[in-house]
């Protein structure tokens, strides 16, 4: 289904994560992070630019593998993202949030 | 004489042994396969070991009984790959030369990975059922137990067979409604997924199963410890939760002898062209089922699907023809709900599992993602197909190793 943010129509699905990652940009990022009642800082965005490659490169994600990354320490990832941090920074980097095969 | 090793002889390692040797040439190439067992498992079987559905002797056989004649089973343990020259070397010292390398080293657990799970409670309150003996161990505890808190927990993904832990939970509602003693028991299930069902199709063809078995769902929780003097898990978020019986999916790894090697990612898997399945570092090195970092599932079925394109990508490397990138990911696996009934899901890299028939479209006898008898009867069949059929190589009857789209319900 289609939604507005930051003025345009974009593609997301029924939890409101973008189906299609190339509709992405930093002011999409801002509204869905106001959403979730999070002010986005540059210390946000360098973890979502991680985020956004392990995508890229089809890297499963998970909490200890991010505090292991080099990028954030896992205290840090739950201060920047608190209830349910995978959950969130996916959605704000508009990648799918971590699944299984069902 | 040229030289293939396959390392590993489990569900992979020992397919591709079956389906090279009957393709490559026997007066060009030498076919070694390297494995430090004598045992080979049923993997499957291990979900059903701790409930007494099956016996030990049920799921294991000598891996020699399988390795065809024509290739080298070398027993003993590798230490490590040098991939810049082309050979292996053992922990004995022996070293082996090859033209062309399969990695089949499969995926382990590794409680070690989380503070506190292997301590004082393990195999005591605290178990795995990923491994024989650990799944033996917890028949043991399951037979006298009395109830209490029932806490089955992913520590986080991937894992080998993602379903197996949901199985667990719908399996001992059955085992405990059996005998008498379900009110005894809460079962609640955990993950570092957001929830039992990630994929909206499953999700809303499954869900009820849930709470028609009183199923408990903490989802988002990522373990950071097992306190065993309380008998609780902790997660980095310091959220708790408490248990008398902890059955975990421990971190899952590839082999050391990747780590060792230099080989793999930081969970020991070996990066590989997820479509023609060679190595993404080592023109002659191929990987395939567990220890690869294909995006897809590890499952023995994907190891099927994968086997048979990986032997036609050999026999064009051989010959220098350019690889065909057709795998697409294909999974097929049965899913045990209890009482008698499991569901099929068919899915690849890029199609969610959703409902329809199988194999033959239209007709089945198997449905998708729907509960039957049919499905739990096609999941006890399996074993006789598996240690017959799929370990030789035989093709198994109208399943292709591509996913079909036909017979399959999508919008």
């Amino acid at each position: 289904m289609e939604k507005i943010i930051a003025g345009r129509a974009i593609e997301v699905n029924e939890e409101g994560y973008l189906k299609d990652f190339k509709q992405w940009s930093p002011e999409v990022a801002k509204e869905i992070a106001k959403e979730a009642n999070l002010d986005l800082t540059p210390r946000h965005m360098q973890v979502i630019q991680y985020l956004q490659e392990q995508h890229k490169s089809e890297s499963p994600l998970s909490i200890r593998k991010v505090g292991k990354s080099g990028v954030v320490d896992i205290k840090e990832f739950y201060e920047l993202f608190p209830n349910g941090p995978l959950k969130t920074s996916t959605k704000v980097a508009g990648i799918p949030k971590p699944a299984s095969c069902i | 004489m040229k030289r293939l090793i396959i390392l590993g002889a489990g569900t992979a390692g020992t397919m591709m042994a079956n389906h090279l040797r009957k393709e490559m040439d026997k007066n060009v190439w030498e076919i070694k396969i390297i494995d430090e067992r004598e045992e080979h498992y049923y993997q499957p079987g291990f979900l059903f070991l701790p409930f007494d559905i099956y016996k030990p002797e049920d799921i294991v056989k000598p891996i020699h009984d399988f390795i065809p004649k024509g290739v080298q089973l070398i027993k003993g343990k590798i230490d490590k790959i040098n991939a810049e020259e082309n050979f292996v070397k053992m922990e004995n010292s022996n070293i082996y030369h090859y033209d062309i390398l399969i990695i089949a080293t499969g995926t382990e657990i590794a409680p070690e990975e989380t503070k506190g799970m292997n301590g004082d409670e393990w195999q005591k309150n605290v178990f795995d059922f990923y491994t024989f003996n650990g799944a033996l161990a917890l028949r043991n505890k399951l037979r006298d137990w009395k109830g209490g808190k029932l806490v089955v927990h992913i520590t986080e993904m991937p894992i080998k067979c993602p379903v197996a832990p949901l199985e667990f939970a719908f399996l001992a509602d059955s085992f405990f409604k059996l005998k008498n003693m379900r009110e005894k028991v809460e079962i609640t299930y955990v993950t570092p997924l957001s929830g039992a069902f990630t994929k909206p199709k499953a999700t809303a063809a499954l869900e009820h199963l849930l709470s028609e078995k009183n199923i408990k769902i903490e989802s988002d929780f990522a373990i950071e410890s097992v306190d065993n003097t309380n008998k609780k898990i902790i997660d980095y978020g310091g959220r708790e939760i408490s248990f008398d019986l902890l059955v975990t999916v421990p971190t899952n790894k590839g082999s050391e002898v990747i780590e060792k090697s230099g080989l793999g990612d930081e969970l020991n898997y070996v990066p590989t062209n997820k479509a023609t399945l060679q190595s993404k570092e080592h023109q002659n090195i191929f990987v395939i089922g567990d220890a690869s970092n294909v995006p897809a599932s590890k499952a023995g079925s994907v190891a099927h699907f994968e086997a048979e394109i990986l032997t036609e990508n050999i026999l064009r490397f051989i010959e220098n023809k350019p690889l065909k990138e057709e795998f697409d990911g294909h999974a097929n696996c049965f899913i045990e709900t209890g009482n008698g009934k499991a569901l099929l899901i068919d899915f690849n890299y890029t199609h969610e599992p959703v409902e329809g028939t199988f194999p033959i479209p239209g007709i089945g006898p198997l449905s998708l993602l729907k509960e039957s008898r049919m499905n739990h009867m096609g999941k006890l069949a399996f074993r006789w197909i598996y240690w017959n059929m799929l370990l030789k190589g035989t093709p198994i009857p109208m399943v292709s190793n591509n996913m079909q789209e036909a017979g399959k319900h999508f919008n």
